[in-house]
């Protein structure tokens, strides 16, 4: 279903919507390798959803299909009630990497204008979203550095900032904090938080941390090696306003385990009924 | 820092000139530095002229083969068939012994034509931009080319605002190499024949007549020369990418 102008598509649409997708690398050749194996996935809008898995299983292709960075052997991807192709040349989603991929010769604000100057969008128009997005991740007063002068965290956020600058309802992240130390990440965790609720911005998230699966998502999706198969999904109902104090939480350790024994391929079965009466007491 | 290799250079030159003087050096043996600058001094209209004929040769062979190279290098990075067909021609272009190439040039064009000198330093300088540059189109990261495939952005629009200006480092590192080796191209062109009216065909006349701190003041323009080449390189990449200035000292600390 795609709406005749593109614009209103989002409405009411899953986010992203994944059937039967399968993905082999040099495919018929001896050297093929099978990185996904039958996946659906369903995301709503305003869902937050990490993909966690060994290194290998597959979560960043996963990714790369879901972007159309990559094509599909079998199966289809709708994003945004489209298909996924349609929606990458419509820009529905904007995209941050591990690496901050800033273009070094572009200072923060003009780094944070690139999708939009590839959007058509006029030089005063762009430069007041951007400097409003720099206002959001907090780094107003960097708007005229240079990538080099920035730590890699603000880096981060600036390509945070970029990946938003044209307000898509969706945004990908593959490991965008793999590279923090780990204060600094979970301060960019509390952030993303923070700029995806006040920009409803729906969001796939791949991770190999469990406790930033667990602190971010609304829902984690735990993948096997390869060849990748998703083989449970777990809801954490933490609520929608997390905190410092969230990650000290029984239900957060709770939470925790849960997916740590999802990796395992263990169900906790003895744990169950705690983890919903914790759950239930928030 | 400035100050060592200005100290470096004062003790260089006191070293030298006590040579030749406690171990009284003939003057075509070595000339005292004294001796060359006095040369220099008697001679700098004549040092003038000849620093112009080699330094135009130069600077005309630079400016071709920077074109050439940019040009070819924007063909490699678009076709990739071109490369296919080019590179290996453009290796075996280099892998000849250039200046052997002079004597060929030579016999082609009047022996008054500045030509063939000014096609050598074309052929070097060429080959040097070509590599770098090249190199600075073709070889952005990966996250890059995603993140503009993810803005729906053509390859002519990753062209322009990723590959070129990720090249231009890569142009000034190249010129930074050339434009010196332009100099000594130009200068060692004149040893094979033609007119008599550069700094390399200056210094062989004057070995040959025995003047030697003649021929070492036309050294000294070569040198004067060369390096007013490689500022003059830097000058521009200054001015061309101010923005990472800061980089530049970054990554040299």
């Amino acid at each position: 279903m795609i709406a005749p102008d593109g614009s209103t598509a989002g409405e009411g649409m899953n986010a992203v919507e994944v059937r039967g997708l399968s993905k082999v690398f040099n495919a018929g050749r001896p050297d093929a390798v099978e990185a996904l194996v039958d996946i659906d996935l369903v995301i709503r809008p305003g869902e937050f959803v990490s993909l966690i898995g060994p290194s290998g299983c597959g979560k960043s292709t996963q990714l790369r299909l879901i972007a159309n960075l990559t094509e599909p052997t079998t199966g289809q991807v709708l994003v945004n009630g489209k298909p996924a192709r349609a929606a990458r040349l419509d820009q529905d989603y904007g995209m941050a990497f591990q690496q901050a991929g800033l273009f070094e010769w572009r200072s923060v604000t003009k780094n944070v204008e690139l999708p939009l100057e590839l959007k058509g969008w006029d030089r005063a128009r762009r430069r007041g979203r951007a400097l409003q997005m720099l206002e959001l991740v907090k780094l107003s007063e960097f708007a005229d550095h240079f990538p080099w002068q920035l730590s890699g965290g603000m880096q981060q956020r600036v390509a945070i900032a970029r990946a938003l600058a044209a307000h898509p309802p969706l945004l990908l992240m593959d490991e965008p904090f793999g590279a923090l130390d780990e204060m600094t990440r979970e301060h960019m965790q509390t952030e993303l938080l923070r700029i995806c609720g006040e920009t409803s911005t729906t969001v796939v998230f791949v991770t190999h941390s469990i406790p930033e699966a667990v602190f971010l998502s609304t829902r984690v999706v735990v993948m096997s090696p390869r060849p990748g198969r998703i083989t449970d999904v777990i809801d954490v109902a933490l609520g929608s306003d997390r905190s410092v104090e969230t990650r000290e939480t029984e239900a957060f350790f709770a939470k925790v385990t849960e997916v740590r024994e999802a990796l395992r391929g263990v169900q906790p079965a003895d744990l169950e009924p705690d983890i919903e009466q914790v759950v239930e007491e928030l | 820092m400035v100050w060592p290799p200005l100290v470096f250079g004062t003790v260089f030159l006191l070293l030298w000139e006590t040579a030749v003087r406690v171990f009284d050096f003939q003057p075509y043996f070595l000339p005292a530095p004294s001796a060359i600058w006095d040369a220099f001094r008697t001679n700098t209209s004549l040092v003038w002229e000849a620093t112009k004929v080699s330094g135009l040769n130069a600077l005309i062979g630079l400016l071709v083969g920077t074109a050439i190279g940019v040009a070819m290098a924007f063909l490699l990075a678009r076709f990739r068939l071109v490369e296919d067909l080019l590179s290996p021609l453009a290796v075996g272009l280099n892998a000849i012994p250039i200046f052997v190439l002079v004597a060929v040039f030579n016999n082609m064009y009047p022996v008054t034509s500045e030509v063939p000198r000014r096609l050598m330093v074309t052929l070097v300088v060429y080959f040097i931009v070509l590599i770098n540059v090249a190199r600075g189109l073709r070889e952005v990261g990966n996250v890059y080319l995603d993140l503009m495939r993810s803005y729906a952005a053509s390859d002519v629009t990753i062209l322009r605002k990723v590959r070129v200006p990720h090249a231009v480092p890569y142009l000034f590192t190249a010129l930074k190499i050339a434009a010196p080796a332009s100099v000594i191209t130009a200068f060692v062109s004149e040893y094979f024949g033609g007119l008599q009216n550069g700094l390399g065909s200056r210094i062989v006349s004057n070995i040959a007549l025995s003047n030697n701190a003649e021929a070492w003041a036309y050294v000294l323009g070569a040198c004067l020369l060369g390096l007013a080449f490689f500022l003059a390189a830097v000058a521009l990449e200054r001015v061309a990418t101010p923005g990472r200035a800061g980089a530049r000292e970054r990554d040299r600390a």
